[in-house]
């Protein structure tokens, strides 16, 4: 068994809770960039001109890259011989996020009750996934998520005689209704089995795929590049102002599920796809 | 593309001069309010109230920014989905506001307003937070401190940098530009 300290984690998540809402990964600025070259409306040009030059203020420390410095939610990989004697994992990533919200001048915007809608003050408690993996090393992955595009999310239970037209009718209308709220070029997460729930959590985790990776099984990779191109033929464009990138990547995820069922959920992203890795 | 410099507060004429598509820089002052403000505005102007400040001719910028670093004036500060504010825009309309910033379309029932009490609706860019941030000059508490990040504030701003997206003679941006670039 291998110890992990809780001092160590509450550092990592705290210096990971910056680091994702300062400085963007370089797929998906190169993304980005990328984007801005086929772009081929001027509205929509000027518009991503203004977001990549928004990446490079960021990235001088003063100013996060959004408001919207989103809820914390935290995908932990723990290997079956890490120990944490010294405290609670769950309480030591809370502390981390309340320690980087604060020293990083991040907003709060996480409520108590749903209901009741009083702010917590702190940005937390953090969405944890905790899954456990062989070996003994702690990963943590913090992806900060924006609101307004979680607002553009949806599980659907369709009929397993639904099929993959199902699957392409869902995402392709779930974009489309989506126009410019989510802040487009948008990024597409798609999770396809399970169950209800494991469904929804597999379309978050595959916006965490480097943008420009393929599914490592060639019938969803084709899938997922058939549905970029549909998707980008909508014309919504770079926040919504019309224009030919619409999204930057479309990742599918898939588990095995009931007889009987046939989940599909569709998570989407802003532009700016934030997470950021440690391991302990 | 030419960029048009507006001052606030705006006048009709100003307002009927903006097109849809256009880029312009806003200087002067605006005042932010999102959805718990726009719910007590709606209020007092449904018991015949007077609201906190003097809105004629001013826009009304939805955001809710992050904390602003000793020494700045502000964090960052880009819109928020300006949808969530279709059912109380018309009224800030009625009482004498010009417009809007925001993010993401408005309802027919503001565009229908936007024409009737000559306003005008500007995007700024979501995900250009840091960006319009170095635009807000000056930042003032205004009204209902009590609801934090939600309070009415005024912003004093040079330069800061929106398009215009729905105007006052009935042009919408999104479905005039998805339409232009529809390729189904």
């Amino acid at each position: 068994m291998r110890e992990v300290s809780t001092k160590d984690i509450i550092k990592a998540v705290r210096d990971l809770c910056i680091d994702a809402n300062y400085n963007l990964g370089k797929d998906v600025e190169d993304a980005l960039g990328k984007a801005y070259e086929k772009e081929e409306s001027p509205v929509g040009k000027a518009t991503l001109s203004q977001i990549l030059e928004n990446v490079q203020i960021s990235k001088q420390g003063e100013f996060p890259m959004c408001q919207d410095t989103g809820n914390a939610v935290v995908f932990v990989d723990m290997g079956d011989q890490v120990l944490i004697k010294d405290g609670n994992l769950f309480e030591a990533i809370n502390e981390g996020v309340r320690q980087g919200y604060k020293d990083g001048y991040l907003r709060k915007s996480i409520l108590s009750d749903p209901i009741e809608r009083k702010n917590t003050g702190d940005n937390t408690p953090a969405v944890i996934h905790l899954d456990i993996v062989k070996g003994d090393k702690l990963k943590i992955i913090v992806a900060p998520k924006g609101g307004g595009s979680e607002n553009m999310s949806e599980v659907k239970m369709m009929k397993p005689s639904d099929g993959v037209e199902g699957v392409k009718d869902f995402v392709i209308d779930m974009v489309k209704r989506s126009g410019s709220n989510p802040c487009p070029p948008v990024i597409v997460g798609v999770g396809i089995g399970g169950s209800f729930e494991k469904c929804a959590e597999m379309a978050k985790r595959a916006l965490l795929r480097p943008i420009g990776s393929k599914h490592p099984n060639p019938f969803y990779a084709n899938l997922e590049a058939e549905l970029l191109e549909k998707v980008n033929k909508l014309g919504i464009g770079p926040q919504g102002f019309g224009g030919t990138q619409t999204a930057l990547a479309v990742h599918i995820e898939t588990y095995p599920c009931h007889i009987a069922t046939f989940p599909a959920a569709v998570n989407i992203n802003c532009h700016v796809a934030r997470h950021k890795e440690a391991v302990l | 593309m030419a960029q048009k410099r507006i001052k606030t507060p705006l006048t009709d004429e100003v307002v009927k001069d903006l097109k849809i598509g256009d880029d312009v820089l806003i200087t002067g002052e605006i005042y932010t309010a999102r959805d718990a403000a726009h719910k007590r505005m709606v209020e007092l102007l449904d018991k015949g109230e007077k609201l906190p400040f003097d809105i004629k001719g001013q826009l009304i910028y939805y955001v809710g920014p992050s904390p602003a670093r000793p020494g700045k004036v502000i964090g960052s500060a880009g819109p928020t989905t300006s949808g969530r504010m279709n059912k109380y825009a018309p009224r800030i309309l009625e009482a004498g506001s010009k417009g809007m910033i925001g993010k993401g379309e408005m309802g027919s029932g503001v565009q229908d307003a936007l024409k009737k009490y000559t306003g005008v609706y500007f995007a700024a860019i979501g995900g250009a937070a840091a960006l319009i941030a170095k635009s807000i000059v000056g930042n003032e508490l205004v009204a209902w401190e009590e609801l934090g990040a939600e309070a009415i504030r005024k912003y004093t701003v040079k330069d800061f940098p929106a398009i215009v997206v729905q105007d006052c003679h009935g042009g919408n941006l999104y479905q005039e530009g998805v339409k232009k670039y529809q390729r189904v």
